[in-house]
């Protein structure tokens, strides 16, 4: 009998749960995030280290490469059956992390639900979409309003990520303190401000590719703290280091710190047509916007703030983007023209701007440091630090002259520009105007052909270096820091610690 | 005695209601947007809509704030707007953490500011009065924030004592409580420390001065009796007040102090809500920690009568 017990054991050892058991991953990877997170509901939350979480907690329809390009994530494939209708053929055999099967209907009702539920912060993303509808159990047909090209990218973010019918339906507007989804790992635990602990899933689809038993998202916000935690080994992954660190943190032959462009740029808003505001020099005539813009050396200015890590630029599309418009450059700094153009647009000097930059310490050298360029071109340029929130609104209602705040990117070149530029689009806040950028900007989402579209952001691109309603400063990078025992990390411009292949070595 | 405490009881309830209402009042009165912040990079019109909608940040203010204290008469201090959580969830989570480092902050003071002052005014003039003025100099000089940084750096980085931040809760496991924070204890109590010696030296050079300590010398009693039984007992009563109003310093100082070291205390709670216009969580800490104070005060009248009888019939 007890032969007969010890055989059953071993034969119980050998099933291929228990095969599974034994190589499920055992350590822990703790990940420092610059800030605590909203809400992880993925069609209400709105912060960029909120993404960061759902990179393991929620997969999406699809995802981006380091190239751009729109990979399969949920989405096993994509086809156009015409410009309005677009076909996604869904992985099978994709579970929830309630067990549940992640199928057409699933798809249909997160779609359905990022448009619908009252607060969504999807809503404007998928706003070409008609409606969703269920072909087969691992079909979907999402009919458009009207031709939508960037529709497919918007669909490798949050508003791509498909949560548990069952799930949301029974938590409601609570969804997000408990989020069921279809990622790597499932939500266990969160201490506001502090932490966030997910638990590997064993179901996951991709599980072969994941290393951890678990992960902890940190919170650490002061960057000074970040890096020692880092260096203390506290955590394995640091995300946004600041870049006057980077000296510093490459001497440590214990980390690995890695700088990759993003999708977003640092730009200054100028109040082209909102308001009394618009109505000054700066934001009346192009000619001071130029003389403006000659005044300030980029890549000095970049040097002094940045290290010299960041881009300079004079477009939104990232350099990364296949529809980045290499021919329009940031111009050189050129005091003499730009005394020239201010006298060409007969203004008299010196010219005062007042320049609201937010309350960071990196912002506010920014204003500085253009503040000291711009005046050998003429300019008297107040710079006021003003705490975020109040910035937003100060720029909602055209109470600003020029403002410095950026843009976190988008994939598609369309999340970079459109909103920004196309006339009252919901985040053209400065009311810039022109009927041409329109055309384009609508003729560029109505076709899938890249090269024509390629072809008409140039146009956008150049017209709007032109007319300045945004002065372009820079192309973001991302400034990240690991342990040098840490393998497999992908540097993707939408800055998301990727936990696919992720290892670390003992 | 009923008629006073009745008196003093019901005097705390205008107050707490009228700092409810100025708390409501002047958070209207910081500019920026709160739906504005809640919807996104995108702000879509229609979602800033719909989120008034939802908070009632689209009604009259009188309503909002009815609507609100009525909320809190039944015990419900409501949602973060952020987060969702219960406010009072996150106020029941936060404030242990920032008492618990208060009260080790406020023992490291002690134990260093009292003796150190002691010391100094007893070896007065020699080289330990000099060493530990300079060590109370440098306490009250040094920025917490830069002493929090060097302190993670030598003891986390290079020598691997501490963790470098992190918070554990004390039922959780109590070593890795008192190691997660003893440094952002010693950093906050360093500065109250620097305080505290500096009056105990004062205070003790006046007490070494007076008839009864030339008395007690007299009487042929050790020197060390003389100070401590005779002397610091005396010296010790303003120190103490002093000590009391440095309480209020401690919770101030928590704010940067958890932020350097990212312990998710009470400071951290009512930044954070602030910046990011979470308007449920900012009234919520403020009627908190409001009560706490009115509450103690309560209890400090209740003392005094209990203390000194004549208060009893006035």
């Amino acid at each position: 009998m007890r032969r007969l017990l010890f055989a059953a054991t071993v034969l119980a050892g050998i099933t291929p749960a228990a095969v599974r058991a034994q190589d499920a991953p055992t350590q822990t990877l703790r990940i420092a995030l610059a800030e605590d997170g909203d809400i992880l509901d993925p069609t209400i939350a709105r912060t960029f280290v909120g993404r960061i979480v759902f990179a393991g907690l929620c997969d999406k329809l699809f995802d981006i490469n380091e190239k751009l390009e729109i990979v399969p994530q949920l989405a096993a494939s994509y086809e156009w059956a015409d410009p309005k209708t677009l076909i996604l053929h869904l992985r099978p055999g994709v579970k929830f992390h309630d067990g549940t099967d992640m199928d057409a209907t699933a798809v249909k009702y997160s779609l359905d639900r990022h448009v619908n539920l009252p607060g969504s912060t999807r809503k404007a993303e998928l706003g070409a979409m008609d409606q969703a509808v269920m072909v087969d159990p691992l079909t979907v047909k999402v009919l458009l309003k009207t031709p939508s090209s960037p529709f497919v990218a918007q669909l490798t973010d949050r508003a791509g990520m498909i949560v548990s019918p069952k799930a949301a339906e029974a938590a409601g507007k609570d969804f997000g303190l408990h989020p069921v989804c279809a990622g790597p790992f499932k939500f266990t635990e969160r201490v506001a401000q502090d932490h966030i602990t997910l638990d590997r899933f064993p179901d996951y689809w991709d599980a072969k590719n994941i290393h951890f038993a678990r992960v902890i998202y940190r919170v650490i916000v002061d960057n000074s703290a970040k890096l020692a935690n880092l260096q203390a080994g506290a955590v394995e992954i640091a995300e946004r280091l600041a870049a006057t660190d980077v000296g510093d943190a490459r001497k440590d032959p214990k980390l690995n710190i890695m700088v990759f462009p993003s999708l977003g740029y640092q730009s200054l808003n100028i109040n082209v047509g909102n308001g009394p505001k618009s109505k000054l020099p700066l934001g009346a005539s192009a000619l001071v916007r130029k003389a403006f813009e000659l005044s300030i050396d980029r890549t000095a200015l970049m040097q002094v703030v940045t290290n010299g890590l960041f881009t300079p630029t004079a477009q939104g599309i990232p350099p990364t983007s296949p529809y980045y418009a290499g021919e329009v450059k940031p111009p050189e700094r050129d005091i003499a023209k730009a005394k020239a153009l201010l006298a060409q647009a007969g203004v008299k000097t010196p010219v005062t701007i007042n320049l609201t930059v937010s309350t960071s310490p990196d912002q506010r050298q920014v204003g500085e440091v253009i503040q000291s360029m711009a005046s050998e071109a003429g300019f008297d340029v107040k710079v006021q630090a003003t705490e975020f929130a109040s910035m937003l609104s100060a720029e909602g209602t055209g109470d600003f002259e020029a403002s410095g705040i950026g843009w976190s990117g988008r994939a598609d070149p369309d999340g970079n520009l459109y909103s920004f530029l196309y006339t009252n689009g919901p985040l053209n806040d400065w009311k810039y105007s022109n009927k041409d950028v329109d055309t384009w900007l609508d003729a560029a989402r109505a076709t899938t052909d890249v090269p024509q579209r390629k072809a008409l952001y140039a146009k956008v691109v150049a017209q709007v270096e032109q007319d300045l309603p945004i002065l372009y400063l820079d192309s973001n990078a991302w400034i990240t820091g690991a342990s040098k025992k840490l393998t497999g990390f992908r540097p993707i411009a939408d800055g998301m610690v990727r936990l696919q292949g992720l290892e670390l070595s003992k | 005695m009923k008629g006073h405490l009745g008196k003093r009881i019901l005097q705390v309830i205008p107050t707490l209601l009228l700092v409810s209402i100025l708390v409501f009042c002047l958070q209207q009165l910081m500019p920026g947007d709160p739906a504005m912040v809640l919807a996104g990079e995108e702000r879509d019109p229609n979602v800033i809509a719909q989120i008034r909608a939802e908070l009632w940040l689209d009604r009259p203010l009188p309503i909002q704030y009815l609507h609100w204290i009525g909320g809190v008469l039944q015990g419900d201090l409501g949602f973060s707007w952020r987060i969702r959580q219960p406010v009072l969830q996150l106020v029941a989570t936060k404030l242990p953490v920032t008492l618990q480092l208060g009260a080790m902050a406020f023992a490291i003071a002690v134990g260093i500011g009292v003796p150190a002052g002691i010391l100094s005014a007893v070896k007065r003039n020699t080289k330990w009065d000099y060493l530990a003025n300079g060590i109370g100099l440098a306490g009250l000089s040094t920025p917490n924030f830069w002493l929090g940084i060097m302190l993670i750096l030598l003891v986390s980085v290079k020598l691997g004592w501490l963790p470098p931040s992190g918070y554990v809760p004390l039922s959780e496991d109590w070593r890795q409580s008192l190691a997660t924070t003893i440094m952002p204890a010693f950093v906050l109590g360093n500065a109250i420390a620097a305080v505290l010696m500096r009056h105990t030296r004062s205070a003790m050079l006046t007490a070494m001065d007076q008839d009864y300590v030339r008395t007690a010398r007299a009487k042929g009693l050790g020197e060390w009796r003389v100070v401590l039984k005779h002397a610091l007992r005396n010296a010790l009563v303003p120190v103490v007040t002093l000590g009391a109003l440095e309480l209020g310093t401690l919770l101030s100082g928590a704010v940067l102090t958890e932020q350097v070291f990212s312990i998710p205390g009470f400071g951290k709670l009512i930044v954070d809500a602030v910046f990011n216009r979470d308007y449920p969580v900012v009234q919520g800490v403020v009627l908190v920690t409001a009560t706490i104070y009115v509450l103690l005060n309560l209890l400090a009248d209740v003392l005094y009568v209990v203390i000194n009888p004549r208060l009893r019939d006035a």
